[in-house]
This record gives structure tokens, C-alpha cells and sequence, in this order.
């Protein structure tokens, strides 16, 4: 499983960085959503998977098998979803905001505050 | 204003309701089992989003009776003050505290999660109607 | 059990969620905003003084043991740059009551900035790299809204850019996050650097330390993913701004010197090899950005830029003495710069422009406005008995000592180019005679007395901050040699979180 998550991630970081690298604000944001979804794979990846096993005690008590999942990436995982939720919607607005005042959907032509 | 199709109107009578009784059943559930405020109050705001979209901005600030930005701001009050009380027992910020009151058990993570739940709620439907708010007023 | 720690993030909050509630009293908000911000000054001159005397002040958030739960830790540095967080928190605060229109406050002002205060005295706590992560948003987030408040062009442009890579930085930390977690299974950051010593493969780690290195950089404006700070920092409101370049990037500083004093201290040759023509090059290409703008913010924010090259060193040359040159620089960076910030505040309202080109005269009009600027001016340029010169003497000398003779040449060569961005600013400013007065001077409206002294006394009070850095240098001195020696002393940091290990 794990060589397939690698190349999987992999490809998602490798899209992620080409559609930031476009000129339109549109393909920008697509491009940061998929890179944080690409770093989450790859906690998940990282930190091991297990089949079968959920980190629960059950209701009567019963101890826990050998092998049971780490639940803390789990944990990080759904955090680091809820940020970049909360982060990608505000860029989402920024950038709607961003083409009403600016009128343009071309990186190109936001060059006013470099130089 | 109307927007909705007869379909959506139909069905989003009956599944407003519900979304609302199960985003309440999440959040009580949520302390031992999967669920929790921030899952529950996704679920209502979708509950709210979709009376949105059927019945307009307006009809949904009048269901809702209180402006979402005071669910913020309440919700934050709450998740905040949930970690004073270990405070007062002479504990380390945010340990969980049990009260029972009238054979109920009311502790200190139920306030936090009734807290996240009008946050999500408040901020999602904030965002929510100032686009919808915003698409109208450019047409 | 010290409530001293966990108060600093707690008080933000709790004002923050209060002017979130009364969101529709402006004069609520304005009284909150001063109140919450006093009271944070007040809880991080407590955790001061209480990290004075016990070296290290710990609690479990939730009363969850280390390494298991979210522990915060506050050290000398910590409790450095937590009072420093408040000092500016306090002063941006007062100095918002008069500049702030009623249209920023209606859009969520005051609570965005609580929120922003919360995230950076959560990261400065925070013994968890997880929480650090957590933290870093929360403050992200307060800016991208405190940066788009007002919604003009530039503010969209900048902030886009702003966006886009701190949003790439928080992805490459995240990733971080998960490698290392992958490697040693653990996020106390105390039992990270516990494990990481045997962990067999250097290279993952030093593949990791690199991550980390690339992601903070970014935060702190390094070379050479620096160029969102100026595109960025001059386009919100002025109170915004100097919170901005008070504090953001410092923070990212801070992360860098806790994670590479505590945890990638293995193979210092190379990674801090890195560090060190990282610093040279973010010095040289910040000066260099200066001298080449003629607008009053732009020059402070690619002054920002070449500061943290200084600050870089410190942590790239690793010895004890380097090191507290570098937690000097900072002190004495965050006070001198957000006065700058506030004083190019001031001048706008008096003359309704930031081109030097078309300022002129001030020193003439408001003698006092000009002596505020030379202090932290002068300071930053590192002219004694000012804060900086210290700053930049004991870096200087760590340098000559570590026998790094180029790093030493660009730090001096930098130090000069400083003094002539500020001799320009002086000159164009506050000496030279205003071009055509009338015109200038019609289109701006006339600011009440009330209002200007609120603007002046922020600016007063840091100000002598940085008289009294540069009087008392010994006092400081002292304070940054107990943080510099805490950092070497990695060891104690572990004992202090996770108790003495058999």
C-alpha cells in the first residue's frame, strides 16, 4: 500500500506546484487546495497505516489487541483539515474579492505594489 | 424571494427539520462517539445553507431570529470560558470539570463543544450570506 | 500549576470573543481593545518575572502529561518575546484608537486583532511542534483578514501574494511535521529532540531539518522567498503594519531559533552553514531593495528584510555569544521597528502622502516628530548609545571570534548601507523644504489635537523602550546571555518538560 501512497502523493504535490505556477488566480487556489490535501496523505502515509484496527475501547471494557491504528495522525489529519478549510475558504472570498476590484483572473497584471 | 425549484422547496421543508435534530443528536453524542460540535455544526450550517438557498438571504436571518455574527461571538465565549473552571479548582487550564445538575451530567467539554458548534455555525453562515448578499446586489 | 503561562494566549482570546460579542458597540470594542491588551502586558510582565526565577515555567494544558498532551513551556526567550508582545500589542492598540475608521472597526478590527495577538504568544509557548503548526495558522489567518481590511488594489495584490506562500510555507511545515513524525513518534517537542539523537539515518533528519529550514525562512522573510513582505506590508493601515513587521516575522525567528538550538543540533556544519549565507544574502538583498525605494513604508519593509539577516546570523554562528547578539537583535528589532511603522503613521496624517518625494518640511512644523524619528532611526542604523548599536556590536564581535571574516564585512557593509536609507528618509522627510506647500497641505484634513497625542504617546513609550535598551545594555545583556544559555543547554529544556530522565 505504502509504495502507492508514495507515488499517489507524489503526483498530487507535483500537480499542485503546476497549477500554482499558471498565471490565473482560479488555477492558484486549485493548486493550494491540492497541496494541502497532498500534505495530509502524507501524514497519514507517513505516520503508518493499519488495517482492521480502530484505537477504541469498546463499551464493555474489553482491553486492546496487539496492533490497533495510531490514533494521533488521525487527529493531526482532521486538525490540519479544519485549518486549511478555514484558510482556503477565506482565500476563496480574497480571491473573488481580489477579481472584483481588480477585474483581471491574470497573476501578470497584479504588479502594481511590486517594483 | 423565492429562487428554489418546486423540488428543492419540497424537500428542503422536510430536511431542514431533520438536518437540525441530527446535527443536535452529533453534538450530545460526540463526547464518547464519533461526532462532536464542529462536525455538528457543519451540518446545521448546511441545514441553514440549504433553507438559504431555497427561501433567500432574508428568510433565513429571520429563521435564525439572532445575527450569525453574535453565534461567533457567543460560541468563542464559550469555548474560552470552558477553560477557566479547572482555573478555580486550583487545576491546569482546559482539565475537564463534571457537574451533576438535576441527575445530568454537564461538564466542561460539552460547554467547549456547544461553543465550536455556534462558531462553525455563525462563521459558515456568515460567509455564506455575504456572498449570496453580494451576487445580488451585482445583478 | 502556572497560570502565567497559559494566560498570555488565554487573555487575546477571551477579549478577543468579547469584542466579538459586542460587535455592535464600537466604544465597547475600543475600551476592550485597550483593556485586553493591558492585561496581556500586565500577565507577560508576571510570566517575566516568574521565568526570572525559575528558569522554566510549565503546564499541561488539560492536565495531560508530557509527552502525551499539549505542554506549554516558557523559557527565557519565550518569556522574552511574550513581553515583547505585549509592549507592541499595547501601543498598537492605543495608537489604533485614533486611526482606525469606523469602517475597519465595523468589520471585525479589534477581534482580528486579539486573535493575531493569541496566535503569536500561542507559538512563543507552545512545547508541541503540532501546536506551533496550530498556532502559526491562527495567526495567518487574523492577517490575511487584517491585511484585506479596507479592500483597496494593492491591499488585494499584496495580499495574494502574501496568501500564496505563507500558505506554501504552512503546507512544506506541515509536511515537516509528518516526516518527523514518521521518524521518532512524537510532538513534544522536548521528546522530539530526546529521540531525534537516536534516530540512526542523519540524512532523513537533516532532509527534515532543511524542510523546516525552507518553511520558517518564508515566515521570517529569508532570502530568497522574501519578496511577499514588501509587496504586502505597506498597503494595510499603518496600525496594522507596524503590527505586522513588529511581530509576524519574528515569529518566525523565533521557531527558527527554537527548532535548530533544540532539536537539529546534529549536524550543525551543515544546516547552520545554510543558515549563515542565508542571513549574508537576506541582509544584503533587503538593504540593497532600500536604497533603491522612495516610499516611506517600503523602505522600513525592505529594512525588515535585511534585519532579519542580522537576527539569522546570531542562530547561524552558534556560539554562546552569537547567540545572544541574536536574542539582543530581536528585543531591540521589534521596539525600533514598529515605531518606525507608527511614526510613518503619523506623517501620512499630517501630510497625506507616503512618496518621499512629495514630503518635505516636517522637522520645520513638528521639531518633536522629528527628535521620535532620529531615536529609533538612528537605533536601527546602530549608532550608540542606542539599542542597536549593542545589538550589532556583540553580533560583530561574535562574528570576528567565530573567525567568519566575510559575514563580518557584509554585516558592517549592511550597518552602513542602514544609516543611508535612514539619512534619506531624514533628509527627504523631515529636512528638505516641502514641495509646493499649498497644494499638499489643502487636501489633507486637519487632525485634533486629542487625536495626534494618541498617536504620539505609543510612539513616546517605545521610544524610551529603546533609550533605556541603550542605557541599561548590562540589564539586557543579562537577560539575553540566561536565554542564550538556556538554548545551548538543550538538555535542560528536556528535564524541564519531561522530569529527569534515569
Amino acid at each position: 500500500m505504502e509504495p502507492i501512497m508514495a507515488v499517489v502523493i507524489g503526483v498530487i504535490y507535483a500537480s499542485a506546484i503546476y497549477m500554482m505556477l499558471r498565471r490565473s488566480i482560479v488555477k492558484l487556489v486549485i493548486g493550494l487546495i491540492l497541496i494541502s490535501n497532498a500534505a495530509n496523505l502524507l501524514i497519514f502515509t507517513v505516520a503508518g497505516m493499519t488495517r482492521d484496527a480502530p484505537p477504541l475501547i469498546p463499551m464493555n471494557g474489553d482491553p486492546l489487541g496487539d496492533v490497533v491504528a495510531d490514533p494521533l495522525p488521525q487527529a493531526l489529519v482532521l486538525t490540519a483539515i479544519v485549518i486549511a478549510f478555514g484558510v482556503l475558504s477565506f482565500a476563496v472570498v480574497l480571491i473573488r474579492r481580489a477579481y472584483q476590484i481588480v477585474r483581471v483572473d491574470d497573476l501578470d497584471q497584479m504588479k502594481d505594489t511590486d517594483t | 424571494m423565492k429562487t428554489g425549484t418546486l423540488i428543492l422547496t419540497v424537500a428542503a421543508q422536510m430536511l431542514v427539520p431533520l438536518q437540525i435534530l441530527f446535527s443536535l443528536f452529533l453534538l450530545l453524542r460526540g463526547h464518547d462517539e464519533p461526532g462532536g460540535g464542529f462536525i455538528a455544526g457543519l451540518v446545521v450550517a448546511g441545514a441553514f445553507a440549504l433553507h438559504q438557498f431555497v427561501n433567500g438571504p432574508e428568510a433565513t436571518r429571520r429563521l435564525l431570529r439572532v445575527d450569525p455574527r453574535d453565534c461567533i461571538g457567543i460560541g468563542l465565549l464559550l469555548g474560552v470560558g470552558s477553560a477557566f473552571p479547572a482555573w478555580w479548582q486550583g487545576e491546569a487550564f482546559l482539565t475537564a470539570q463534571w457537574w451533576d445538575v438535576l441527575g445530568f451530567k454537564l461538564s466542561t467539554p460539552l460547554i467547549f463543544d456547544i461553543g465550536v458548534y455556534l462558531v462553525v455555525l455563525g462563521s459558515v453562515l456568515t460567509a455564506v450570506i455575504t456572498l449570496t448578499e453580494v451576487d445580488k446586489d451585482e445583478a | 500549576m502556572s497560570p502565567e503561562v497559559a494566560l498570555p494566549i488565554l487573555i487575546p482570546l477571551t477579549a478577543g470573543a468579547l469584542s466579538m460579542a459586542f460587535w455592535r458597540s464600537r466604544m465597547m470594542q475600543r475600551l476592550i481593545g485597550v483593556a485586553g491588551t493591558a492585561a496581556l502586558l500586565a500577565t507577560s510582565l508576571w510570566l517575566f518575572a516568574s521565568v526570572q526565577e525559575q528558569g522554566h515555567v510549565i503546564m499541561n494544558a488539560g492536565g495531560w502529561a508530557a509527552p502525551f498532551g499539549i505542554t506549554l513551556v516558557a523559557d527565557h526567550l519565550s518569556a522574552i518575546m511574550v513581553l515583547l508582545t505585549g509592549i507592541i500589542g499595547f501601543a498598537v492598540a492605543v495608537y489604533s484608537l485614533p486611526t482606525i475608521g469606523r469602517g475597519h472597526e465595523t468589520f471585525g478590527y479589534y477581534p482580528l486583532l486579539h486573535l493575531l495577538l493569541a496566535g503569536v504568544a500561542g507559538a512563543f509557548l507552545t512545547g508541541d511542534i503540532f501546536n506551533l503548526y496550530v498556532w502559526f495558522e491562527v495567526m495567518l489567518l487574523a492577517s490575511f483578514a487584517l491585511l484585506i481590511l479596507g479592500g483597496e488594489r494593492a491591499q488585494m495584490e499584496g495580499a495574494i501574494k502574501y496568501v500564496t506562500l505563507n500558505l506554501l510555507s504552512s503546507v512544506i511545515f506541515l509536511s515537516a511535521i509528518g516526516l518527523l513524525y514518521g521518524l521518532v513518534g512524537t510532538l513534544n517537542m522536548a521528546d522530539i529532540a530526546r529521540r531525534v539523537a537516536l534516530v540512526e539515518d542523519n540524512t532523513l533528519i537533516d532532509i527534515v531539518a532543511v524542510m523546516f529550514m525552507i518553511s520558517f525562512g518564508i515566515k521570517a522573510a529569508a532570502f530568497p522567498l522574501f519578496f511577499w513582505l514588501p509587496a504586502a506590508y505597506h498597503t494595510p493601515p499603518v496600525a496594522v503594519s507596524a503590527l505586522f513587521a513588529g511581530l509576524l516575522t519574528k515569529v518566525g525567528v523565533y521557531a527558527l531559533f527554537r527548532v535548530f538550538t533544540l532539536i537539529f543540533n546534529q549536524s550543525v556544519d551543515f544546516t547552520h552553514e545554510i543558515l549563515l549565507w542565508g542571513a549574508a544574502l537576506t541582509m544584503l538583498t533587503g538593504v540593497l531593495g532600500a536604497a533603491a525605494q522612495f516610499e516611506f513604508r517600503r523602505i522600513l519593509s525592505f529594512h525588515i528584510v535585511s534585519q532579519i539577516g542580522y537576527m539569522l546570523m546570531g542562530l547561524a554562528l552558534f556560539t554562546p555569544l552569537a547567540l545572544v547578539g541574536g536574542v539582543f537583535y530581536i528585543l531591540h528589532h521589534i521596539i525600533v521597528k514598529t515605531n518606525l511603522f507608527l511614526i510613518s503613521g503619523i506623517v501620512y496624517r499630517l501630510k497625506g502622502t507616503h512618496d518621499l518625494k512629495k514630503l518635505g518640511g516636517v522637522y520645520k512644523a513638528w521639531p518633536l516628530l522629528g527628535v521620535l524619528f532620529l531615536i529609533p532611526a538612528l537605533s536601527l542604523a546602530g549608532v550608540p548609545p542606542l539599542s542597536g548599536f549593542f545589538a550589532k556590536f556583540v553580533l560583530i564581535r561574535a562574528s570576528i571570534e567565530a573567525g567568519e571574516i566575510t559575514i563580518t564585512v557584509i554585516a558592517l557593509l549592511v550597518g552602513l548601507l542602514t544609516l543611508y536609507s535612514m539619512t534619506k528618509i531624514w533628509a527627504e522627510v523631515f529636512w528638505k523644504k516641502a514641495p509646493d506647500e499649498d497644494s499638499a497641505a489643502k487636501r489633507v484634513a486637519p487632525v485634533s489635537q486629542r487625536h495626534l497625542w494618541l498617536m504620539i504617546l505609543p510612539i513616546v513609550g517605545l521610544a524610551a523602550c529603546t533609550v533605556f535598551i541603550g542605557l541599561n545594555g548590562q540589564l539586557l545583556y543579562d537577560v539575553a546571555e540566561a536565554s542564550a544559555a538556556q538554548l545551548l543547554d538543550p538538555q535542560g529544556y528536556i528535564d524541564a518538560v519531561l522530569g529527569e530522565q534515569p
